[in-house]
């Protein structure tokens, strides 16, 4: 059953993954789709996980749905790797630079901040 | 297509959440270090590093690439697990292992990229 979870968030994880780089056309040459997919993804889960901590009951189904599923299958690595390597290839150094640096501290910084939101959130209600 | 990175990505994701398992069941969480996401991240990014040679030499149809690398190794990997991770040992004052984390999931991600892309 968890397994099945998993699968269904991993899938739809996947389908908006594809959708969400399909509307970014790199023209430039620069991996936009990902970067941004990323970034959304490290804030989404830093929010969540947070959520679900606070919230004494454990909520395994949201978090596999959600979490381990959809947000994680969302987000990707070897797509940010690849991508690095092949502006790399193509000689574009500043992009591949500013890609990986970019990518690295705005998902960190998202992660916090979705983190930090929970905390601010429970601040208000006392 | 998009059925075929859905597939893909939801094996991938299960083949994530299993290999995850494994390792808490293992190492019963003995580990501070996050090695599932670092494992999973690099072998994803060599596997994802050869496919993407393949379809860019066209030794590999279209399907194959959705299937396997836009879902399956796409889905497999995660970026938001890593941010969440180097949070997680931040908020731990574990400043020293979330810094390696940072550095060797970049250094050695890229390397083992470009040895799929280029070596094979």
């Amino acid at each position: 059953m968890k397994i099945f979870i998993v699968f269904i968030g991993g899938f739809l994880g996947s389908i908006c993954r594809y959708m969400v780089s399909g509307w970014f056309p790199s023209h430039s040459g620069f991996p936009i789709a990902t970067m941004l997919i990323n970034i959304v993804g490290c804030f989404l889960l830093g929010w969540l996980l947070t959520t679900l901590k606070l919230n004494k009951n454990k909520h395994l189904f949201i978090s596999l749905l959600f979490g381990t599923g959809f947000i994680s299958s969302f987000t990707t690595f070897s797509t940010f790797t690849i991508e690095t390597i092949q502006l790399l290839e193509n000689q574009l150094y500043i992009f591949a630079i500013v890609y990986v640096c970019a990518s690295i501290l705005l998902g960190i910084l998202a992660a916090y901040i979705g983190y930090k939101l929970v905390g601010f959130k429970v601040g208000e209600n006392r | 297509m998009i059925w075929l990175v859905g597939i893909g990505g939801s094996i991938g994701a299960v083949v994530r959440y299993l290999f995850g398992q494994w390792m808490t069941n293992r190492f019963s969480n003995k580990l501070t270090f996050p090695f599932n996401t670092w494992i999973i991240n690099l072998s994803g990014s060599l596997l994802l590093g050869l496919l993407a040679n393949m379809y860019v030499e066209k030794e590999i149809n279209d399907w194959i690439w959705y299937f396997f690398g836009i879902g399956f190794c796409g889905a497999y990997t995660t970026f938001s697990t890593f941010g969440m991770e180097v949070i997680t040992l931040l908020q731990a004052k574990n400043l020293r292992l979330a810094v390696s984390y940072i550095v060797t999931s970049i250094i050695l991600g890229l390397l083992f990229a470009a040895g799929g892309y280029f070596l094979f």
